[in-house]
């Protein structure tokens, strides 16, 4: 279990540096897309019109953020990651298109993503669910808030951070993924539970 | 003295506040627990920064996560309360200024037009559960209750000839088939009987009680106790990342059934298992029940 310190834009060859179990702290430029904002920034894509921001060598953090606007000034007040599972459907091709390096969020991806991940060079780095001052705190700037016609939880925001995590590297660029491996031992547990059981 | 409405309105903004801030003191005690007690390394990381980021939302004031849920009040009226029919708006009002002030996320969606309302409220919500009992008092709890836990709710029937061990089954395979979705360690409320629609209710309840309270049938406490044992045994862990801590406590509720039915519901909250509770009298005075902090 080794400590990492990136700074964005993060390379491929760093991010290949990275083993399951290890964690992760990022500096830089991180940009918010759930549900809405993929789906969105993938059609964009296909029609060959520009995203907000260039995404590459950058972190997508899976969140809905707390936001109140003083001024002109957006703050985020509160941050933590939402279920990753439901961006299963768009992130491959997501990580394809835009070169993401760091994906964030919590409880996990599939094999698509996992496989899209060893092929094009990222990782997942599972932030706790819920801890979401932990993240506001390392938020240092709310650059800009992008698609708030989506509604604040889906809008792309893009956030300059300082040592964002720690993140659980929990699916590598190797083809590792420990939400994967968990899952298969909880399935042989389940026979365990149903003997104790008595089932 | 204030008119009914405006005390209404001021103790349900409190409450909110109170619970989407503060977790209440069993829930931190169960974690506090679960870090002493968690083998995992992984997994006691995760419940460090869970504990981290409690103490930070009390320092600074703000929601201990950022998914300050859909909200939820339990009202229970006095049939001899007054102004019954001003409660609606007061708390649809103290919902609005909440997000506002707190602030809260906005999380109420039109399903038909994906349209975000902005302000927390919409048709039925916040949603309201009435109960009617004796007195002249009114007690109001809030539940916000966090969206990653509800996508893993479920509602099944059972056979009846199976009895609790066909519920044992379809618990076990609820709390593997959520795996790390509903941000574990987490709370389990469970309920059987009455109907589908009559199960998730009670179960959804049941996750208002206190941790450290078992249910006061000894038979159902030795359920309770069984089923979290079980729940523990299957290794998920905080967050999913593995370990023995996988829910902080379980609940067991339940109606009669009807001869054919076996009526089954396990509602599932995350560790940041938000609810306040407050009693106005009568006479315009107000007690906080859960919280002590007030605005």
């Amino acid at each position: 279990m080794a400590v990492y310190k990136f700074k964005t834009p993060i390379s491929e060859e760093d991010v290949r540096k990275l083993k399951v179990n290890d964690v992760l702290y990022v500096t830089g430029t991180i940009v918010t897309a759930r549900d809405q904002a993929h789906k969105r920034a993938l059609e964009f894509f296909k029609q060959g019109k520009p995203l907000p921001i260039n995404l590459e060598g950058l972190a997508v953090f899976h969140c809905g953020p707390v936001v109140s606007k003083e001024g002109d000034k957006w703050i985020a007040v509160a941050a933590g990651p939402t279920t990753s599972t439901r961006m299963d459907i768009f992130e491959d091709e997501f990580i394809k298109n835009f070169k993401v390096r760091v994906v964030i969020g919590k409880g996990g991806m599939g094999k698509k993503t996992t496989d899209a991940m060893a092929k094009y060079g990222a990782v997942y780095g599972a932030f706790t669910g819920g801890a979401a001052i932990l993240a506001a705190r390392a938020i240092k700037n709310v650059k800009s808030g992008e698609w708030l016609d989506l509604g604040t939880p889906e809008a792309l925001w893009i956030f300059e951070v300082e040592e964002f995590g720690p993140l659980a590297v929990a699916i590598d660029s190797h083809g590792n993924n420990i939400f994967m491996d968990i899952q298969k031992k909880v399935e042989e547990n389940k026979q365990k539970i149903y003997q104790k059981l008595g089932l | 003295m204030l008119k009914k409405a405006k005390i209404v309105e001021n103790v349900a903004f409190n409450i909110l506040k109170q619970a989407v801030i503060y977790l209440p003191e069993d829930v931190k005690q169960a974690l506090k627990k679960a870090y002493a007690e968690e083998t995992s390394e992984t997994g006691k990381t995760q419940l460090k920064a869970i504990l981290d980021n409690i103490e930070l939302a009390e320092k600074y004031q703000a929601p201990v996560c950022q998914d300050t849920g859909t909200i939820i009040f339990y009202v229970k009226a006095g049939a001899k309360a007054k102004d019954l029919d001003k409660i609606e708006e007061a708390l649809t009002n103290a919902t609005r200024r909440a997000t506002k002030e707190v602030p809260l996320r906005p999380n109420s969606v039109d399903p038909f037009t994906q349209k975000n309302s902005g302000d927390n409220t919409g048709r039925y919500i916040p949603f309201l559960h009435w109960e009617i009992v004796p007195g002249d008092g009114l007690k109001l709890t809030v539940m916000t209750k966090g969206g990653g836990s509800e996508n893993v709710c479920v509602t099944g029937m059972l056979v009846p000839g199976e009895g609790i061990r066909g519920l044992k089954k379809f618990v076990v395979d609820a709390v593997i088939n959520a795996g790390a979705k509903p941000c574990p360690p987490n709370i389990l409320g469970i309920a059987i009987g009455g109907g589908a629609d009559i199960a998730m209710k009670l179960a959804k309840k049941a996750l208002l009680k206190p941790l450290n309270e078992p249910n006061q049938d000894p038979e159902i406490a030795k359920l309770e106790k069984e089923i979290f044992e079980a729940a523990n045994m299957t290794g998920i862990g905080p967050m999913g990342l593995g370990g023995k801590t996988t829910v902080l406590g379980v609940h067991v509720d339940y109606a009669f059934r009807h001869p054919a039915s076996f009526p089954a519901a396990v509602a599932f909250n995350c560790w940041a298992a938000r609810r306040a509770s407050a009693r106005i009298n009568a006479d315009g005075t107000v007690e906080y029940l859960t919280h002590k902090i007030k605005w």
